[in-house]
This record gives C-alpha cells, sequence and structure tokens, in this order.
C-alpha cells in the first residue's frame, strides 16, 4: 500500500509499504492494505513503516492520518526520521504542551493536554 | 546647460545605480525560485487537510454542538483583518496592493456599521495602515528577523487569534495576502479564516468514503480546525513570500531598464555637448586667423 507522510512545510515520505504502525489518539493500530477507511487523530509517538527498502521509523509530535483502502497519507505538524530526533528538539514541544496545561479551562481541556505532555515525556524518553 | 564634468558624473552615479537594481533582480529571482519550491512543497498538506476538513465538515454543519469555529458565534459584528505584507520594499505595488484591498474592506465594514480590528503581519504594511487606521491595529506580528517563513511562524500567528477568538474579540476573522500567480502578475486575496471555510474538492472526492473516525467526528474536528487555520496561514505567508520575490524582480527588472535608457539619453546628451564645444573652439581659431 502506499504510504505518505506530509508535514507542512514538505513531503517527508512516500514510498509502498507493507504496514504501518501508528501511535493513534486511541491506542496504536497497524494498517495494512484494505484496511477500513478511517481518519484519526495522533499522539506524539513513533510511526513505524514495515516492508520493503523504505522500512524504517519517524517521530512525529501530534497530527492526524487518512486511512483509506489504497494507502495512507500522516498529516504531521512536526516529523523526522528517528535518527535525527532528539530530545533537544522535543524540548519545545513539551514546554508548549505543559503551557496548555496551565491555560487548560475545562476539566476535559486539561486531561487532554496533560496527556499530551504524558505522551511528549514517554517519547522523549525512548528517542534518548 | 549643466557642464561637461557634472553630465560625467551623472553618467556614473546611475551606473552605479543599475549595477544595484540588476544584483537586488538576480538576488530576488535566486530567492524567488526557492520560495515557489516552498509553497509547492507545502501544497500536499493543505490540500489533504482541506479534504479531510471539509468532509467532516459537511456532517458536522448542521449539529448544534459543532465547534465555532466551524459555525460562527452566531453574529458578524466585530472583524478581525490579518494583513500580511513584506518587511521590505522595493518591491512595486506588491504591499500597496494588498494594503489597498484591505483598507477598501475595512471602509465598508465600518460603513456597515461592524467594528474592524487589523492585525499586520510585516512591517511595510503597518507602515501604511498607521496613517489612517492607526486605531484599528490591534497587534503587529514582526518577520524581519525571519530569513524563511517557517510553519512556526505561522503557528504562533495562529495561536494568538485562536486566542483572541476564545475571548471573544472577534467574529469573523480574514486574512489578506498577495496570490503569486507569475513574475508579473500578484493577485490581492481574501480568505475568511473563521468561520471555516472549504473549497469544494473537486472531482474524485464526490463519491464520499465513509470514514471511521477515531476519536468521534466532533473531537477530531475541534482537534483539526485549530490546525488547519495555521496551515492555511502558512500557505498564505509562503504565496506571499513567493509573490513578493517575483514583484521585486519585476520592479528591479524595471528599474534597471529606465536606468539603461537614461544613461543612452545622457551619453547622448555628454556627446553633443563636447561636439558643440569643439565646433565653437574652432570657429574661434578660424574667425581668429580670418581677421588676421
Amino acid at each position: 500500500m502506499r504510504l505518505d507522510i506530509v508535514t507542512p512545510e514538505r513531503q517527508l515520505f512516500s514510498a509502498e509499504v507493507t504496514s504501518v504502525r501508528l501511535p493513534g489518539m486511541e491506542g496504536d493500530m497497524t494498517v495494512m492494505e484494505n484496511h477500513a477507511a478511517t481518519v484519526t487523530t495522533l499522539r506524539p509517538g513513533i510511526v513505524t513503516v514495515v516492508g520493503g527498502d523504505s522500512a524504517g521509523e519517524f517521530v512525529v509530535t501530534g497530527g492526524f492520518a487518512e486511512i483509506s483502502t489504497d494507502g495512507a497519507s500522516i498529516l504531521a505538524e512536526r516529523a523526522m526520521p528517528r535518527a535525527d530526533a532528539n530530545a533537544d528538539i522535543l524540548q519545545g514541544v513539551l514546554a508548549e504542551a505543559k503551557a496548555a496545561v496551565e491555560i487548560a479551562e475545562s476539566g476535559e481541556a486539561s486531561a487532554a493536554a496533560r496527556m499530551r505532555v504524558n505522551d511528549v515525556t514517554e517519547l522523549m524518553k525512548l528517542v534518548g | 546647460m549643466p557642464s561637461l564634468k557634472d553630465l560625467k558624473i551623472r553618467i556614473e552615479s546611475v551606473k552605479s545605480t543599475r549595477k544595484i537594481t540588476k544584483a537586488m533582480q538576480m538576488v530576488a529571482a535566486a530567492k524567488l525560485r526557492r520560495a515557489e519550491e516552498n509553497a509547492q512543497a507545502a501544497r500536499p498538506y493543505a490540500d489533504r487537510m482541506n479534504a479531510v476538513l471539509s468532509n467532516l465538515a459537511k456532517g458536522a454543519k448542521d449539529s448544534p454542538s459543532a465547534p465555532k469555529l466551524l459555525t460562527g458565534t452566531g453574529q458578524e459584528k466585530t472583524y478581525l483583518l490579518i494583513v500580511a505584507t513584506a518587511e521590505r520594499g522595493l518591491c512595486g505595488g506588491f504591499n500597496s496592493s494588498i494594503v489597498k484591498l484591505a483598507r477598501t474592506e475595512a471602509n465598508k465594514l465600518q460603513s456597515e456599521g461592524k467594528t474592524v480590528k487589523i492585525i499586520t503581519v510585516g512591517k511595510k504594511g503597518r507602515e501604511q495602515l498607521r496613517r489612517d487606521k492607526a486605531d484599528l491595529l490591534v497587534g503587529h506580528v514582526d518577520l524581519s528577523e525571519v530569513k524563511q517563513v517557517g510553519y512556526d511562524n505561522a503557528h504562533g500567528i495562529a495561536m494568538d487569534v485562536l486566542s483572541r477568538f476564545a475571548a471573544e474579540e472577534f467574529d469573523v476573522c480574514k486574512i489578506y495576502f498577495n496570490t503569486f500567480k507569475s513574475v508579473i502578475s500578484q493577485i490581492p486575496t481574501a480568505v475568511q479564516l473563521i468561520p471555516a471555510t472549504f473549497d469544494t474538492v473537486e472531482g474524485g472526492d464526490d463519491k464520499g468514503t465513509l470514514y471511521d473516525y477515531e476519536p468521534e467526528e466532533e473531537a477530531i474536528l475541534a482537534d483539526l480546525l485549530p490546525r488547519s487555520i495555521a496551515t492555511q496561514i502558512f500557505t498564505a505567508l509562503l504565496e506571499n513570500a513567493a509573490s513578493e520575490q517575483g514583484a521585486r524582480m519585476s520592479a528591479m527588472d524595471n528599474a534597471t531598464r529606465n536606468a539603461g535608457e537614461m544613461i543612452d539619453k545622457l551619453t547622448i546628451q555628454y556627446n553633443r555637448s563636447r561636439q558643440a564645444a569643439i565646433t565653437s573652439e574652432l570657429i574661434e581659431i578660424i574667425s581668429g586667423a580670418e581677421a588676421l
């Protein structure tokens, strides 16, 4: 199936792959060919691409994925190959997430913001 | 009648002006290519975002709990205009054309009794609007330190706009910028950001693929709408960047050509007065010799 990873600034990745694992907002999910059409938001985490020469891992800081039967596209605000990611880059994202917790008004928003802080912290541990 | 020496100095100075405008034109041409590439690279993201959102919005528009970013506040009293211009001049009518469009609309809205607030992006627009709309300016975004607009710049502007919206400072938000058509043509454009509007996707999606949404549609919509505003602002800034370089390129091309024409004219004048001086000197000698 076709997988595209695009950021606002450029197209980061586009190739035929066997499957891809996404950090969905409601849990990780693996997408293969003929997956039901789905739109899901992503939490900060790692996208794992399996299959062919294009296998690899990407770090995303949130965004969403559009999955159709013949492919998937990941629209991430910030995405990079895992090798390029480090804790310093994510520090800014973490600070932003923490600020969001401060200003969150409703209980729902603050829970979502706190979850984001958790996700980013986890991700920072993963990329080291 | 200027002396020969004066003319020579004029010619030299116009020649160095021509060198400068020529250099600026070439710099603009190089920057234009980069700016165009950036705008091109950003298109897939914006297109997908638009496609997914318009799909989502179609279903949610009538729901009473749809986000305000989509449906509006229910009134249209206060308008926030984001006027995006360049940080630098010497680019023909680039800045003026955006300001003119924004000013016309601001006047129209005011005559209809609406309140208008303006945020300027880029120094030049601010300078022009300060003359007659100083009391409407509520904010300014300085991009003079930014060599190349990135998503972060747009994100910052979007956050500012969204927090103002959350504070109920305005009902409708529009952004003004120049769409890049070609080097000689940039089109002043207005796009409404809030309440969100979507270009109808042409062809393809008409079959209306039924998507599963995770989490449910409204949560996604609430998550995506702010992002989409940042994306639209980003697109506007990129179009603007390309337009600015294009406008500067053609303005500098004209300036270079004008300088060339001026040099030609001055050179002719220089040669004429040189020949006139020689002729009159000869006449003096000849008439002197005849008198003997």
